[in-house]
């Protein structure tokens, strides 16, 4: 258990294994902090007296926001400046002495991550949920009477993304039909924890919640392809077996659309990485903050911009895939993390180069074809879901993985860095504190 | 030579490095280094990068007998290599100019630039006059064939005839806030600083010895500091969007390749003058060199996925006019660029030369219209990466900022904005920044012409420069 959280509440940690300590609670969580509520306090009260809104955001309805997020903010939003202490131009937050830049009237309570500005949490709220709301609009990336599924892992992204696009669906009458969506890799002690949240979310947010499995789709757990292959190249399976359950499961919900909860730090890394392999296609479209429009079921990332660290004090969690401690990205990551720390605008720099590329328009890019066996869309005969699957039933887990000439693309462990991992894996852990 | 090199490597040392084999691939002696999969000997690593070095100048025309090429020597290993290199090539032509029967075709001449930045540099004044010294040293100790070398200090770009440069440059430097800014400023200014010596001069090409692991470092950088656009731009061999181009034939070599070729065959370098830094630049060389522990390809990787990217039409020797003078036989063969536009059109930046994206030429084009200010133009003349992280976020220092700032720079856009009203208002850019892409002098003064004879507003419609309406 993870005894500084209360487990009713909103954004509490589900049940850790008892052989791992409880991640990411800095010394500073309130151990004995007492959330006041139960789940009731969802529709709670946020200080409602003098918040600020912006002209296209009138005031609906009082906001309503769970308590405990507010208590974990206060505590949490120490968190940017606790690390950035021995960042290059970020004195040590003094909360109380100034006022907020953006309303002037309350006590800045936090340094926003993405600007450094001083800011209230209520304006923090205001300036984050209204960032992402602009994203939408401008990008269109939502019709009215949409149906939308969230790829929800039970992480901090996809809970906050859920949160916040139910909330935004609420509040700028979008009418979309929201649907959580999660894949059960059959991972123990990692995904059925956090399968845990996702229910919870299901219950909290009363958004319809759909659990596709591996063992259901493919007669395989991630618990299976590591005793059969061990701990190298697990990765590829399940990135590849993701990525396609997600779609069959969007597909048995007959959604328009799959969002998820890619960051602005998530997409920053791919850029480098693809930089750092010389993939010139994905270069070209890992910026795209929709993909797959031909295909059947569109993917978007309404957090394109949003930063990772923003992310974290909204509300805050995090938990850690057991079978992911994959160097490669780590390397990129913390090299984001670093560059964050000497100059906050260098993620917004690096999507921006991205997008501005000039990939020639001749540059050769895969074509997009039917799996023969399976129907899935793929650039060779069979897709790498089959590929891998065949590997697996067969007794060879090797095939398909690395360059071979003649099976389906993608190589290497580090797996493709398209929209990498749909639902991120990743050690945030370890960085975040 | 003249001067007693570096006591030679321990040869165990160097074998640590290998991997592969200890024999060398080609000739089967004892291999010093790998390259390309092969352990090599010293003689066949030098061929090697030779190799590499000729085949970039030859196959990109970067080189032609009537050039005069300045060399921009900073005394580190790359450059060290390229002196040595373009100076053996130079040896060679002139033995074959001397067998030929009519010896009617020039050799090229050679020049070479040294960029003083001691101003900026903290360290004793006896220690940076020896630093140079030994730099002359290095030149001089080439046998005879190089033309000149030229000193300059930095701060020379920032006098006038009225005041010292180097206040000025000291105080515009202290207005820019940002480390990298300030690092990125310096870079600038040199380039300013080459570029004058070379006009000054009469050289009509300046070798760069940026090496790949250099290249892979501004990658990643520019990426960082959102110049994704005009990344491509800085990549090339071939770069024209200067008044003097610019030729980088050491671009396939690693630094840490060029480094053991100087500890190879001796060659001096002087690196005493680097100055560290602590920005963005340095914190995206040490990712580099991480990722190059973890893969040693991994920085030619990052080069071809830059190259990937669409070069620029400046990024190559336009090919009419090129030739003028030359027998067919002699002429160079021109690497095909993959461009559509067949004129140079891009507006770049005051400072840092990058071509402008859409979303920076529409703000140039709206504040055109609008902007009553000079230093509103001067402002939008920037690109958005050098707007942030070197001009003064203030207003007043601004202005006083570009006040500040070599004439060179801020002339042509103080001509812009002189005779805007002139010009049709549908006019994309300004000719004055299509610096055509030709090679010859004569063309390169003629420019200069042209620039005043806007100034005056005496617009001829057969100027040699092409404009775009």
């Amino acid at each position: 258990m993870a005894p500084s959280c209360n487990p009713r509440s909103l954004w509490a940690p589900s049940v850790q294994p008892s052989g791992r300590p409880p991640l990411l609670c800095p010394p500073s969580t309130p151990a004995s902090s007492p959330p006041p509520a139960g789940r009731s306090t969802l529709r709670g009260r946020r200080p409602t007296q003098a918040v600020a809104r912006s002209p296209e955001n009138p005031p609906l309805r009082a906001p309503r926001r769970h308590p405990n997020i507010q208590q974990q903010i206060s505590v949490k939003s120490q968190l940017p400046m606790d690390s950035a202490v021995n960042g290059v131009r970020q004195p040590p937050a003094r909360a109380g002495s100034r006022l907020c830049t953006r309303c002037g009237e309350r006590k800045a309570a936090l340094k926003r991550p993405k600007t450094l500005e001083q800011i209230c949490r209520e304006c923090f709220y205001i300036v984050f949920e209204d960032e992402i709301h602009q994203t939408i609009v401008d990008n269109n990336l939502f019709k009215p009477g949409d149906r939308v599924a969230i790829g929800a892992s039970g992480g901090k992204d996809s809970t906050v993304l859920a949160y916040v696009l139910s909330e935004l669906n609420r509040r700028h009458k979008y009418s979309l039909d929201l649907f959580l969506l999660s894949v059960d890799e059959g991972i123990t002690g990692y995904r059925d924890d956090s399968l845990e949240t996702v229910k919870r979310n299901e219950i909290q947010y009363g958004l319809p919640l759909k659990i596709v499995s591996y063992k259901d789709l493919y007669g395989w757990t991630m618990d299976d392809i590591v005793k059969a292959i061990g701990l190298k190249n697990n990765c590829t399976f399940c990135g590849v077996f993701r990525r396609q359950a997600l779609d069959r499961g969007a597909a048995l919900l007959k959604v328009d659309k799959i969002v998820t909860g890619h960051n602005a730090d998530d997409i920053a890394e791919t850029v480098l990485l693809n930089i750092l392999r010389g993939d010139i296609a994905r270069l070209s479209r890992c910026t795209f903050i929709t993909t797959g429009e031909d295909g059947p079921i569109p993917r978007c990332k309404p957090f394109k911009y949003t930063y990772e660290k923003e992310i974290v004090i909204y509300p805050y969690y995090a938990i850690l895939c057991i079978y992911s401690p994959n160097a490669y990205r780590g390397f990129a990551r913390e090299f984001i993390k670093d560059l964050e720390r000497l100059r906050p605008r260098a993620i917004l720099d690096i999507i921006k180069s991205g997008e501005n590329f000039r990939i020639s328009t001749t540059t050769r890019m895969p074509e997009q074809g039917t799996c023969e066996r399976c129907g899935y869309i793929s650039s060779q005969k069979l897709c790498k879901a089959c590929v891998l699957l065949d590997g697996l039933n067969r007794g060879l887990p090797k095939l398909g993985i690395g360059r071979t000439k003649g099976v389906a693309g993608g190589d290497s462990d580090t797996g493709s860095f398209d929209t990498v991992r749909l639902y991120k894996l990743t050690n945030y852990g370890c960085e975040m504190g | 030579m003249g001067w007693a090199g570096p006591s030679r490597p321990n040869r165990t040392d160097e074998l640590g490095r290998l991997s592969l084999s200890r024999d060398c691939g080609k000739c089967g002696a004892a291999a010093v280094a790998v390259a390309g999969g092969l352990g090599l000997c010293g003689e066949c690593f030098r061929a090697h990068l030779f190799g590499k070095f000729k085949l970039a100048v030859t196959s990109n025309a970067m080189v032609r007998p009537t050039d005069s090429l300045l060399l921009a020597f900073s005394g580190g290993p790359a450059s060290r290599v390229a002196l040595q290199f373009i100076h053996e090539m130079r040896s060679k032509a002139i033995e074959s100019w001397d067998a030929s029967n009519s010896q009617a075709l020039p050799v090229f001449g050679i020049g070479v630039a040294f960029v003083d930045e001691s101003i900026m540099c903290s360290k004793p004044k006896d220690e940076i006059e020896m630093a140079i010294e030994d730099i002359k040293s290095i030149v001089s100790g080439l046998s005879a064939g190089v033309k000149a070398m030229h000193i300059a200090p930095l701060e020379d770009v920032f006098s006038t005839e009225s005041e010292d440069g180097e206040g000025r440059l000291k105080e515009a430097v202290d207005m820019i806030g940002d480390d990298t800014g300030r690092e990125d400023f310096l870079r600038c200014l040199r380039m300013l600083s080459l570029q004058k010596i070379a006009m000054g001069n009469g050289y009509t090409k300046i070798m760069l010895g940026s090496c790949a692991s250099v290249i892979a470092c501004h990658v990643l950088s520019a990426t960082v500091k959102g110049q994704g656009y005009s990344l491509p731009a800085d990549v090339q061999y071939v770069d024209t969007r200067w008044e003097v181009p610019v030729i980088l034939p050491l671009r396939d070599c690693l630094a840490q390749e060029l480094t053991l070729l100087c500890e190879l065959d001796s060659l001096k370098t002087q690196q005493y003058l680097n100055s560290l830094s602590n920005g963005i630049n340095s914190l995206v060389a040490s990712f580099i060199e991480r990722l190059r522990e973890e893969n040693p390809s991994r920085e030619h990787t990052i080069v071809r996925t830059a190259q990937k990217l669409k070069p620029f039409s400046f990024n190559k020797f336009s090919a009419d006019g090129y030739h003028d003078f030359l027998p067919s036989r002699l002429r160079p063969k021109f690497q095909k660029v993959d461009s559509d536009e067949s004129t140079f059109s891009e507006t770049l930046c005051l400072i840092c030369g990058s071509p402008f994206s859409e979303s920076e030429l529409q703000n140039l084009e709206g504040t055109k219209h609008k902007a009553q200010k000079n230093i509103d133009l001067h402002t939008a003349h920037c690109c958005q990466s050098c707007n942030f992280q070197i001009i003064p976020s203030s207003e007043n220092l601004n202005e006083h900022f570009f006040s500040l700032l070599p004439k060179l720079w801020t002339k042509r856009v103080d001509t812009i904005s002189a005779s805007h009203s002139l010009l049709r208002p549908n006019l994309v850019i300004f000719p004055c920044f299509q610096m055509a892409a030709i090679g010859d002098p004569a063309g390169q003064l003629a420019l200069v012409h042209e620039e005043e004879q806007y100034t005056s507003g005496h617009c001829k419609a057969n100027s040699r420069v092409t404009m775009k309406f």
